[in-house]
């Protein structure tokens, strides 16, 4: 678990990194072509992100012909959405209220 | 990690009450009550019955009781239907009661999506921007 966090937070501190796949979250698959002419860094550097993007399961690459279409991987943010922590959180606070309720309501 | 991705997550949040099962029961059922701790709502003590918690966010959860046992158990669905299926959610909720020497022991189970789902992302857009204001705090703490 702790070792998962670590790798997304490490693959996702680089800002360029983060910017491609902040990119194809936001916009569906790219090429690496499409990706370069936006990123403001080499084709080269890009690939390169995009490979360790794709390690940390961010992203997945597709080839058509003899272009690789890339797309992001959302499902790989689930340990740090944490859905249960923040569900676990609003019930603790509802029962909070309900302990309070239970103090002002007649027997 | 691949072994739980494709289960049902499940919440369970327990607290014991210094009230008798009977009267935590009221403020599980009774619809002025539910509102006072939970949210606005139409709830009736009756398994099929169809009903909406409102929240105050404006946020309206579909709802419909599947089971009942008085001052024993509830579950009811919790349901949030969006036509962008990456804000909705499915899942079900169960209230268990059971009466100590003090009060009573209240056991909230809610199990929901599967993270491998669309609707997993529920609360991905809205936490969007919480994930990065938390990757932004562990990388100012990693230096």
């Amino acid at each position: 678990m702790a070792d998962a966090h670590d790798m997304l937070f490490r693959t996702l501190a680089d800002p360029t990194r983060r910017a491609i796949f902040e990119r194809l979250c936001r916009d569906g698959e790219q090429t690496v072509g499409a990706l370069t002419a936006r990123a403001g860094v080499s084709q080269p550097a890009v690939s390169k992100h995009l490979g360790l993007l794709k390690q940390a399961g961010l992203v997945r690459d597709r080839h058509e012909g003899r272009q690789t279409h890339y797309s992001a991987q959302l499902g790989a943010l689930a340990p740090l959405i944490d859905w249960t922590g923040q569900m676990s959180s609003f019930w603790q606070s509802r029962f909070d209220d309900l302990e309070d309720l239970l103090k002002r309501m007649d027997q | 990690m691949n072994e739980t991705s494709t289960e049902t997550r499940t919440v369970v949040v327990e607290r014991e009450f210094a009230a008798p099962p009977e009267k935590l029961w009221r403020a599980l059922t009774q619809p002025h009550l539910i509102q006072e701790w939970l949210m606005k709502n139409d709830f009736k003590p009756v398994t099929g019955h169809r009903f909406n918690l409102r929240g105050d966010w404006g946020g309206v959860l579909d709802c419909e009781v599947l089971a009942i046992e008085p001052n024993k158990a509830l579950t009811y669905t919790w349901d949030f239907a969006h036509d962008d299926a990456a804000f909705s959610l499915k899942s079900v909720v169960t209230f268990t009661l059971t009466p100590t020497s003090t009060g009573t022991h209240l056991r909230m189970e809610q199990s929901g999506f599967r993270p491998d789902q669309k609707q997993a992302f529920g609360g991905a857009r809205h936490g969007w921007q919480q994930f990065f204001a938390n990757l932004e705090q562990v990388l100012a703490r990693t230096d």
